[in-house]
């Protein structure tokens, strides 16, 4: 197991080092400093003295991978390459453009992101295997078949109507939370209901359906009907054999992103003013702050990849036919 | 004379190519059996066919939208001394022709649907003299009204009813278009085959085809009677009519979700078969290749494509002629770089199912009679994986059509000129909180763009169903 684990995370590092590369070309080769350093200080009429010198005051005014004037060793560290894209390994990320640290700003924020999401994620969990076990359970009935029709429909509809509705609803209309804002402390929670909610309603449709389908999946297979035919009644048969089998692929299914739950939804926060990470990103893209987006797509693999070795992990956990070699 | 320039935008070229392309399939399709006998159970589920017939809907208009061109200038006296035509900058398309009462019907700002008068209050000059605030009427919405209040109701019933009748009056030629066709086709009196239709006997769900058909033609019909007098989706914020906008917004949709899939799939394709055939050193090229790129975010990465993209184009703006062909860039760059965050599944998917197909018997023997790689991937690998291919396709679709919206709101979308249900949604969601409040963009954007994803997700399940070989041997439990 722990060598299993070594040699994944052994493995993740030319992957990091591949999203490394695509972030430099796509950041400074495609887009150099020069082209940066105009758009940020306004298309035209930009001195090249302005530039160099919003270069220099970010360190983007060194040769791009070789540092042919540098001493021997820094001819490699003393380029962009070296001080912006390699220090992200050590989750160095540098300065924004309004001269914040973003390691900091990260740190600061990440919390408020968790708040939403790891409520959004449970109570998603819980409620989607309910009403997918409800749906399963009843299956070939009119429950059933309206419960399908109802989850395409709901997954039909655009995400963003769920938050622009739900801000109506109950901000507007019912007038019971906040429509947006963020608290420190216990008073957030209310403004955190209805991200919550409006997070939770938006996945109802198609995880219930993938459920459903997992579940009847499992019920079609031949230790259910041998359950079935000793006797067993369809609500243990369901419950004590089903339940268990089917959750193994929904769960290994959620693994994977546990570890994003820390980079915030987009959508939510932006629109219910969360000082989280996702309306963070938002806010870098809009300025077009490179730094930012940078740090976050590496922020991102690296949490993706972390919940994969985590997803071959729990399988080994919940599934003894899986042995890692 | 009118004569026009015909232009041809590159996400138009593409459109066109997959038309082609999807009426050469099926004619290639219909000759085979194996190929038609799952298109043939598709046929057969009604949900299905009413689904194909709303996305046909779509789709006519996505392509009416699709057929560009530059009308000509009026002529000033200098172009008429060199007997020389001149072509406006702005690209026009059919569907702009056929809507211009809708896109010249602009407004001063919002105003409700069916108004007669401006959302706003205005200072108006009454006939006597003196200034007034009150809400001026509106300069087409109802103009042909002499008494609004007590004229509206009336005349809105009115029309509506000529436009259903007119809708009904199609719809029965279709219907005996189509009865007489299936009765030809069948040798059945003509009476009798109107019979099986009704009762809904024919293998072909040709009830469901044709009510779904009518309640579309009565809508159009009637909307679109109305349309000529009224803004039946009231107007946005700069005056223009909604519904104008909503029909302008069905093809960036569509665009995005076909030539996304289009765009990526040579690549998923081939890079999926190579991975499984060859295995060992080109198969972990491919593999990282694949991993490296998902797992980066795809919202981040198209952000951080479409943020360059836009550094590009401000510092450059001598590679774009118009407007419209910068507009056009970068919708098909959004389609390239959704496609490169896409694409991952399909050749994950394609790699696993080649390593299944190239242990079996055909292939062996097809490697023993001398068979050379290319030919059995192209010859004997390709057909067998084409199914899957076919359901990513469909199921994508869908998917992509709602990732628009969200990436436009981010502000990584299409070209905020480009009209899309995205831009009308971003442009619109502080119009919630007005009071009263503007609700009827949100609204259309959110109706038409559900009913596109709907009809797409209704159709890639039948689509699925018949394709998919692992749930027909499982049947429907």
């Amino acid at each position: 197991m722990t060598r299993y684990l070594i040699r994944r995370v052994l493995y993740a590092v030319p992957i990091l080092i591949g999203v490394n590369l695509i972030t430099f070309v796509l950041f400074f080769i495609v887009n150099p400093p020069d082209d940066m350093a105009r758009i940020h200080l306004g298309i035209k009429r930009v001195t090249p003295a302005a530039i160099e010198n919003w270069k220099h005051e970010r360190g983007y005014d060194k040769p791009m991978l070789w540092n042919a004037d540098a001493p021997r060793a820094a001819k490699l560290t003393d380029t962009i390459f070296f001080e912006k894209s390699v220090t992200l390994f050590a989750f160095e990320f540098g300065q924004a453009d309004d001269g914040r640290d973003i390691g900091y700003d990260i740190g600061q924020r990440m919390w408020p992101s968790l708040a939403i999401q790891i409520p959004v994620f449970l109570i998603g969990i819980v409620l989607y295997v309910t009403f997918a076990l409800t749906l399963a359970f009843f299956r070939g009935t009119y429950l059933d078949l309206w419960g399908v029709v109802v989850c395409v429909i709901l997954l039909s509809t655009s995400s963003l109507f769920y938050v622009i509705g739900g801000q109506y609803l109950i901000g507007k209309l019912l007038n019971l939370t906040p429509i947006s804002g963020y608290d420190t402390g216990l008073p957030a929670v209310k403004f955190l209901i209805l991200p919550v909610l409006v997070g939770v309603a938006s996945g109802i449709g198609g995880s219930t359906r993938l459920y459903r389908t997992i579940f009847l999946e499992e019920m079609g297979k031949d230790y259910m009907r041998t359950a079935r035919a000793k006797g067993l009644s369809d609500v243990s048969v369901l419950f004590k054999h089903g339940l268990k089998n089917a959750l193994i692929p929904i769960l290994t299914g959620v693994v994977v992103i546990i570890p994003s739950l820390f980079l915030g939804s987009l959508i939510l926060e932006s629109f219910f003013g969360v000082p989280g990470l996702g309306s963070y990103t938002i806010d870098g893209i809009r300025s077009q702050d490179f730094a930012i987006v940078r740090a976050m797509v590496f922020l991102g693999s690296v949490l993706y990849i972390a919940g994969l070795i985590l997803t071959d992990v729990s399988y080994t956990l919940v599934d003894p036919r899986v042995r890692l070699e | 004379m009118t004569t026009f320039k015909p232009v041809l935008l590159w996400t138009d070229a593409l459109l066109f190519l997959l038309v082609g392309m999807t009426v050469a399939g099926a004619l290639y399709a219909r000759r085979r059996e194996h190929l038609r006998a799952p298109w043939r159970s598709v046929r057969r589920r009604p949900l299905g066919m009413a689904a194909l017939v709303v996305l046909a809907g779509y789709v006519v208009v996505g392509l009416l939208d699709s057929i560009h061109f530059r009308l000509p200038l009026p002529r000033t006296d200098a172009a008429a001394a060199v007997d020389r035509l001149d072509y406006s900058i702005e690209v026009t398309s059919l569907l702009d022709v056929l809507l211009r009462p809708l896109k010249d019907h602009g407004e001063k700002t919002y105003s409700a649907p069916f108004a007669t008068h401006l959302y706003a209050k205005e200072t108006i000059e009454r006939p006597d003299g003196t200034d007034a605030r009150d809400f001026p009427r509106l300069r087409y919405g109802g103009a042909h009204l002499a008494d609004p209040a007590a004229d509206r109701g009336s005349d809105i019933a009115e029309t509506a009813l000529a436009g259903t009748l007119y809708g009904l009056v199609v719809w029965a030629l279709t219907i005996v278009v189509v009865v007489t066709w299936q009765a030809r086709r069948h040798n059945l009196a003509w009476s009798d085959q109107l019979g099986r239709i009704a009762r809904g006997r024919t293998d072909t769900p040709w009830r469901v085809i044709l009510s779904t058909l009518g309640g579309l033609l009565v809508c159009a019909c009637a909307v679109g009677g109305l349309a000529a007098k009224y803004h039946v989706l009231g107007t946005d914020k700069v005056g223009t009519d909604v519904l104008y906008l909503s029909l302008k917004s069905v093809r960036t949709g569509i665009v995005i979700g076909t030539l996304t899939t289009l765009i990526m799939l040579p690549f998923a394709i081939m890079l999926g078969i190579m991975a499984g055939y060859f295995r060992g050193w080109a198969d972990d090229v491919i593999q990282y290749l694949y991993t490296t790129l998902s797992s980066i975010p795809a919202v981040l990465l198209i952000a951080a494509a479409i943020l360059t993209l836009q550094a590009y184009m401000a510092l450059h703006p001598e590679v774009f002629d118009t407007a419209a062909l910068r507009a056009d860039a970068r919708l098909l760059f959004l389609c390239a770089i959704l496609g490169v965050t896409s694409w991952t599944s399909l050749c994950r998917l394609l790699r696993g199912e080649t390593l299944k197909l190239r242990e079996t018997e055909y292939i062996q023997a097809a490697k023993a009679y001398g068979a050379g790689a290319g030919t059995i991937m192209l010859r004997h690998l390709l057909p067998n994986v084409m199914h899957i291919v076919l359901i990513t396709v469909v199921l994508d679709f869908s998917g992509l059509v709602l990732a628009e919206a969200v990436l436009s709101y981010v502000g990584v979308g299409v070209d905020p000129t480009t009209i899309s249900w995205g831009t009308m949604i971003n442009s619109a969601r502080l119009e919630m909180a007005r009071e009263p409040m503007v609700w009827w963009s949100l609204f259309a954007a959110f109706t038409f763009m559900f009913t596109l994803v709907l009809a797409a997700n209704l159709f890639s399940d039948v689509v699925r169903d018949a394709f998919d070989p692992r749930l027909t041997s499982a049947g429907e439990s």
